[in-house]
């Protein structure tokens, strides 16, 4: 038996979803590897949750077809789908108890008592909540409550766990603790998962893969070093945080860069994220904590590095670090992520900046 | 400290105030006027004696007239259990743009007067009424069916006025349940009948016991389809009230009757609230 496997354990394809004359998913193709976490990354109306439900079954797609470890799904019942899901309001049974709850896919799976009893409390420690199984949920704390729903999904063994934004409605303190816990029960367990949020810190440091969406189509999917730091587009660069855009007109190739040329006239190396044709517009994107930053008094020249002169417009201490905005002397203004230096920088200190070339993508506009 | 006690007092009196005024003291003059000797003459006496209440159960054919309203009213309270759920149950599902319209039409009845609706089956049901004169003119039948002034047309002039209370309360109960917890139920192994046995049915209980009672309560004190669509035989113990104080005039007797009425079914209201719980029937009524 030499039978290839499919490295896509999860597969979307030309997943079309209208709803009246509202596109919400247009041709989506998605593969998603046996046992990652992949986030679906976007903003509200983006598609995310539609495609999440599609899978669940709570949505039938218009056109295209959805696979489960090589069978098509499409026509498959909800209640026939093995399918761990996780709502954004825990959807924790009210009127049964936490047993109950947590027990309720094995009473539809005909599992015996015992065994039933087994995996509820075996599920209970697993999610660190063991002992309430008589409760209510009322009788639970929102972080509890969560807990709960993650016991009742994975208690059934599904083939993959969906999570519709699980930590939306988690404080911020309990919302960072959940995040690793969630991770790390992922890991344990091994279980492939979707994990549908807007919140890009969540996505970053939680997925092996992310998607980002936006209006129903794909924007981009790779690892999340690879949309942050090579952000397909405009979109991408801008949700997934602290970006600053500089229109450019390209010039021409030189080693692994290229030439161009800002609007106030300055000469840049930028690092081209696809095909660029001389004389084409377009913007280089750098991120707020790539940038480097000293008084002017300090400026020395290195070669083969960007730089930009400007004035400190504001600054914002956040602990650890300092977010400046410098107005530059086209008066534009950079955002810049740096951390505390010995000697602060003051409002309206003269100032330059350097950017690594590796660090400015050039995109299309 | 005192007048932080005092002050939500304060805030009850204007409706404290009603109530007292338009029930409790009503209630009070009935109940002292059951203890009152009637005089022939019209003007009847102030008494505190139990006459009245012993003549009410000296003949079983009063107490029987009180078992014959419980029965029809907890007849009344499984039809429109039956038939309100459907349509409450409807109303949750559909996704139609005309619900607002069919909400409307479950209303529409209270905007016409209750005589006029329970007059308006003498026409429908009577001998030469709508059903029969269409059975007759297809000649589906030779002579018109009998269907008034038995318990049957009762029961119907009781469940199209009660109806909509039924409904409306189911309807708010259901209308409250998340209905991610019947997909988390789908998703987790249940169709959608056992999705319904496990979550939807549960949960509208609350509306179910808040309709219930509304509709028992309001069966025991109503007259009026009784005493239009029914027979000699279909009276219910508010039309002997009815009968008492307004052809004979007999005040004492009356009241009497209505103290016993009120009793039982306060008796029952408080049994039923002990195991229902009233708080369930008030979370319904508000939503």
């Amino acid at each position: 038996m030499t039978k290839e496997k499919d490295p896509a354990f999860v597969k979307y394809r030309r997943i079309v979803k209208r709803f009246g004359n509202v596109i919400a998913v247009d041709d989506v193709d998605i593969d998603i590897p046996e046992g990652s976490l992949v986030s679906l990354l976007g903003p509200s109306g983006c598609g995310k949750t539609t495609l999440l439900r599609m899978l669940a079954g709570l949505e039938t797609p218009t056109e295209g077809d959805i696979f489960i470890n090589g069978k098509r799904i499409n026509d498959v019942p909800i209640h026939k789908r093995n399918l761990g899901m996780i709502f954004q309001n825990y959807a924790l049974f009210p009127h049964k108890t936490i047993f109950d709850n947590v027990a309720f896919g094995l009473k539809y799976r005909g599992v015996s008592k015992e065994e039933m009893q087994e995996r509820v409390y075996k599920a209970l420690e697993l999610v660190r909540l063991p002992g309430v199984e008589n409760r209510k949920p009322s009788q639970l704390s929102g972080g509890q409550q969560q807990r709960i729903a993650l016991a009742r999904a994975i208690v059934i063994e599904p083939d993959v766990l969906l999570m519709d934004e699980p930590l939306s409605a988690l404080d911020e303190n309990l919302r960072e603790a959940m995040r690793r816990e969630l991770n790390n029960l992922q890991q344990e367990i091994g279980v492939t998962t979707i994990f549908v949020t807007h919140d890009q810190r969540e996505a970053l440091s939680m997925s092996d893969k992310v998607i980002v969406l936006k209006d129903g189509i794909k924007q981009q999917e790779g690892t999340p070093a690879e949309v942050y730091n090579h952000s397909a587009n405009h979109f991408v660069a801008d949700f997934l945080g602290h970006p600053n855009f500089l229109p450019v007109i390209v010039g021409e190739e030189q080693d692994d860069h290229m030439v161009v040329q800002l609007e106030n006239g300055k000469t840049f190396l930028a690092t081209p994220s696809t095909q660029f044709k001389r004389g084409e517009k377009a913007e280089i994107v750098v991120r707020a904590q790539k940038l480097k930053m000293a008084p002017r008094a300090e400026f020395h020249e290195d070669e083969g590095m960007n730089y930009l002169f400007g004035k400190v417009k504001d600054r914002s201490y956040m602990g650890g670090e300092v977010s400046y905005y410098v107005e530059l002397e086209d008066m534009s203004t950079l955002h810049i992520i740096s951390f505390v230096r010995r000697i602060p920088l003051e409002r309206n200190d003269e100032v330059f900046i350097k950017l690594n070339p590796a660090d400015c993508r050039l995109i299309k506009v | 400290m005192k007048q932080k006690t005092l002050r939500p007092w304060l805030l009850l009196s204007p409706s404290l105030t009603a109530v007292l005024l338009i029930l409790v003291v009503p209630v009070c003059f009935v109940v002292v006027y059951s203890f009152w000797l009637r005089s022939p003459i019209g003007q009847d006496i102030p008494a505190f004696q139990f006459g009245n209440y012993g003549k009410f159960f000296a003949d079983f054919f009063y107490p029987s007239l009180l078992i014959r309203t419980i029965r029809v009213a907890l007849e009344t309270v499984l039809l429109c259990l039956v038939m309100g759920y459907i349509p409450a149950y409807f109303f949750y599902k559909t996704e139609s743009r005309f619900k607002p319209i069919l909400m409307i039409l479950v209303m529409l009845p209270f905007w016409i007067s209750f005589i006029i609706r329970t007059l308006s089956w003498i026409n429908i049901l009577g001998d030469s009424g709508l059903i029969n004169h269409v059975l007759l003119s297809i000649g589906l039948i030779d002579s018109p069916l009998s269907m008034l002034y038995n318990e049957g047309a009762v029961l119907m002039g009781l469940l199209q006025y009660l109806l909509p209370f039924m409904i409306l309360n189911i309807y708010v109960s259901l209308d409250g349940i998340d209905k991610s917890l019947i997909e988390a139920a789908k998703n987790l192994g249940c169709t959608e009948w056992q999705a319904f046995k496990e979550i939807t049915l549960p949960l509208s209980l609350p509306g179910v016991s808040a309709g219930c009672l509304l509709v028992f309560v309001l069966t025991c004190g109503t007259y009026l389809p009784p005493m239009i669509l029914g027979g000699p035989g279909n009276d219910m113990i508010a039309n002997l009230v009815f009968k008492r104080i307004i052809t004979t005039l007999d005040w004492p007797f009356g009241c009497a009757i209505s103290t016993i009425l009120l009793a039982l079914v306060g008796l029952i209201v408080f049994t039923y609230n002990k195991y229902m719980g009233i708080n369930q029937v008030f979370k319904s009524l508000g939503g």
